[in-house]
Parts: C-alpha cells; structure tokens; sequence
C-alpha cells in the first residue's frame, strides 16, 4: 500500500483526521468568588481555572522585590480519573504546575506589580490526555478575566506520533500508546514559544513536522480563546436588546 | 497625524480588544493599558480602543485598581503595627495609615491605636503619598472622611468606576437624587451606600450592579432612571 494512499484510510481511534482538533469549548468569567475564571472542554478534559492578583505576596520572604510572582496550581480531582486518583499533590502535579508557570510568565508584565503575588488555580476534574495544554489554554483566558496586563494570549496544543503517523491534539489513547507527544506553547502575535516539551522517540523531519502541526492547532485555539473572551461583553449587549 | 486612518485598518474607535492585539504601527504616543513592542503599539488588557489626537489607548473592561495619589479610596483595616494601621485597599500592596494622618497629632506612645481605629473597621480615606516602594500613603483628616459608622459596602471592578460617576458626575448625581441614598465612591472600586430605608439601599444596590455590567455600552444613564423608576414603581 502506498503512503498516500494509507494516509487517506487512516482514521485515529476517536474518528478524527490526523491534523483535527478534538472539540473545544472555552467560558470566561465562570466564577464570581475570583479575580478571573476560565472554563474548557477540550475533547473529555473538563478544566476550570481561577486566578487572584495581583495582591499581597504570604508569606513575605518569598516575594520579589523587583516583581511579582506568578504562583501556579495544577491540581487533578480524585474523581477526573479512572481508577480514582489520591487528591494529595504528587511529583506530576507539582512538575506540570512549574510548566504552565513556565509558559505563562513571558506574557505576563510582573515588573508592574513588585511585591506581590498573582495565584492561578488549575483544577482538573475531568482527564483526557494533554491536560498541561488545556490548562494554559484556559489559564491566559483567566488571566486576562482577571485583568492582568499581558503581552498576549498563550496557547498550547500538542502534536505527536501514533501508529507510525504525525497526528495533532493527542487524546489520552494515543497519549499513552503512541509514540511521541511534543507539547507546544505560544503565543500568537508575537510569534514566540513559551513552552515546547518532548516525550518519545522522532527523527528530526517528524520533531519539524510535529512543531508545525501543533503550531497550526494553535492558531485555531486562539481563535476559540479570543471568542470565549467577547463573548462575555456580547451577551450583555444582547441583554440590553431585549430590555 | 497624517496617514493616521490608514495605518488603524484593523480597529477603530470602541472597538473591544484582547491583549496582543496590534492597534497601531508607527509613530504615536502609548496611553493607557497599551505597550510598545517592535514599534507596534499592543494592548495590554481586554477593553476598547480609542485613538484620539496622537495617543491610542484602552479603556478597559477589566482591571485591579493602581493607587494613585488624590484618589478616595474605601478600605478595611486589617492589621495595627506600631504608629500604624495596614488598610487592605484592593491594590496589589496594603496601604498604610499613619497615626499623625489619623488624629492630627504626632505619634507618642501611650496613644492606644485600636480605640482610634481597630482591625474590622471600614474607613474612607484619602491617598496623600505613594512612598518610594510605590506603598499608599493614605490619610483620614479632612472632610467626609474617617471611619464609617453606619452604611453598606459594595464592590465593583475598579475600571469601571468613571463608568459609575459619569460625564461630571451625571451619573452619580442622577442615582443621589432618584434613590435619595449617600453614595461615597471610593477608586478602588468599593461604594458606600447610606440610605434612610432599606429599600433605598437596595435600589442603589441594584442600579450599581447593572452599571457594572454594562459599563461598555452606550446611552446608560437614561436606561439606568428608567430602571430606577420601574423599581420605585414596584415598591409603591
């Protein structure tokens, strides 16, 4: 069989086409106990993130007293996984949370808040495979909620390698049985890489490949992103319609 | 400012952005809520674009509340340290209120600070200073401000403040007088209300909460007295 040929059978375990995005639903403003919230579905991941700040850094001795401190916490819900999962954070927790601190903090300006913190929650309750994507996806929207000046938008998406073929937004399947996960995170306007991890084994044209394909998914992120953001202001607008 | 409509093709005026959004490309000054990079002009917060005479800049939608000097402000005392009060503002830092700003009289030691003001305490004060880590000073002498007696606090996001008192004050004006209740607008997004009745207050309550949703429409002062006026109507 050709190449092309088995590239036009191929279809992924979900159904989707190798460079399909699973389905993506992005909320702001979601809770009003917080600063900024940040609501996502990407394919089964159910995350909801919220962000206080900035405000007063506790304890004292860990603030910057040339910037703010951008503190993150990825937290997966006993109940986002099947067996259930020990609520306690672990070596994974706390890894993922320093990457998505990692990716954000280039498009935050902490030099404008000298002293203080600002605290983004991540709370996973449903997994899926690239919750680290998903959470920095809704975690920017919640920020920019939250009214934090930014420089831009980040947008994550992963791309990998299942069953011999390069295939964009892994589910968790393919996740765990392919081949290779190459997690991105960008941020559109300024064309710059925030984060870009490996997990797996690719030549150097497929890590090429895999780059180009997860930055492709990104852009069509941040287009949900930008909606799920004038969405807040749109509805009102409606409301008043009516009145 | 020639060429100045060409090289805006993307947004014009009230247009709503997001962060990274490019505004402008060229020579121009930066306003508010905007950074340079690469000599574009980005925005830096969610709000609307506004290209005036020179400047572009973002009212924004959503923001903390940065101190400014002259600002009256609502706070809560949370803390006494020795000679002073840490008043939390809703800014990224504690404010500080000094005794001399407090009574008009020089710190001595046997001044016992809680019976002036004690942890709990609401107070309207001024920002007189932002000392050189950019803390606020705050002060309470002078008229209408102090500790608050009587009355009910209510929080909007800070930006939306201007919004809430309007072109020389229409706005605020228009709510004293439809719902006859004291109305002290602190910047930092705190309201304190006093009303003769209950319902007065909650009216007021109410008309804030509206404004604050819909701070980025137009023709908002005449909706809100009729709103007003539909509410009065169901008391009665």
């Amino acid at each position: 069989m050709s190449r092309r040929r088995k590239k036009k059978a191929w279809k992924r375990v979900d159904g989707r086409e190798w460079n399909e995005l699973r389905p993506l639903k992005i909320e702001s403003g979601v809770l009003p106990n917080v600063d900024g919230s940040a609501y996502i579905e990407m394919g089964r991941n159910k995350i909801i993130v919220g962000v206080f700040g900035p405000k007063e850094m506790h304890p004292k001795h860990l603030s910057r007293p040339n910037t703010a401190v951008l503190r993150c916490r990825y937290h997966m819900a006993p109940f986002s996984t099947d067996p259930r999962r020990s609520p306690a954070p672990s070596r994974r927790d706390t890894e993922i949370s320093m990457v998505i601190r990692n990716a954000l903090e280039p498009a935050v300006f902490l030099d404008r808040y000298p002293r203080s913190v600002i605290e983004v929650y991540a709370e996973i309750l449903e997994a899926d495979g690239g919750t680290r994507c998903a959470s920095i996806n809704a975690a920017s929207v919640a920020l920019v909620d939250a009214g934090i000046p930014m420089r831009d938008l980040v947008v994550s998406c992963a791309a990998g390698k299942y069953d011999g073929q390069l295939v964009l937004d892994l589910g968790d399947y393919e996740d765990k049985e392919g081949e290779a996960d190459v997690p991105i995170a960008f941020m559109p306007k300024l064309d710059m890489v925030t984060l870009l991890q490996m997990d797996g084994v690719l030549s150097a044209e497929e890590f090429d490949g895999c780059v180009n394909l997860a930055l492709e998914g990104c852009q069509k992120i941040y287009e949900v992103q930008r909606e799920a953001l004038k969405k807040k202001y749109e509805v009102e607008e409606e409301e008043e319609k009516k009145d | 400012m020639k060429g100045f409509e060409k090289v805006s093709t993307e947004f014009k005026s009230r247009d709503l952005v997001i962060p990274g959004d490019i505004l402008f490309e060229g020579q121009i000054r930066t306003g508010d809520n905007t950074y340079r990079w690469q000599g574009k002009v980005c925005a830096s917060r969610i709000g609307l674009v506004e290209y005036s005479r020179g400047v572009v800049s973002v009212i924004t939608l959503e923001a903390g509340y940065n101190p400014l000097v002259g600002d009256t402000v609502v706070g809560n005392v949370v803390d006494i340290e020795l000679g002073r009060w840490n008043v939390d503002v809703d800014a990224s830092v504690m404010a500080a209120l000094n005794i001399p700003e407090a009574i008009d009289a020089p710190f001595r030691p046997d001044i016992v600070m809680p019976d002036i003001l004690d942890v709990g305490d609401t107070v309207v004060a001024k920002v007189v200073d932002l000392d050189r880590r950019r803390t606020p000073i705050l002060s309470i002498l002078g008229r209408d401000l102090g500790k608050v007696e009587r009355g009910l606090v209510v929080s909007i996001t800070p930006s939306k403040i201007p919004r809430l008192i309007g072109k020389k004050g229409s706005m605020v004006k228009m709510i004293l007088k439809e719902t006859g209740c004291d109305i002290v607008i602190g910047q930092n997004g705190r309201i304190l209300i006093n009303g003769e009745t209950r319902e007065q207050e909650e009216i007021a309550v109410k008309v804030i909460d509206k404004i604050n949703m819909e701070a980025h429409t137009t023709g908002l002062t005449n909706r809100i007295q009729e709103y007003i006026k539909t509410m009065k109507e169901e008391i009665d």
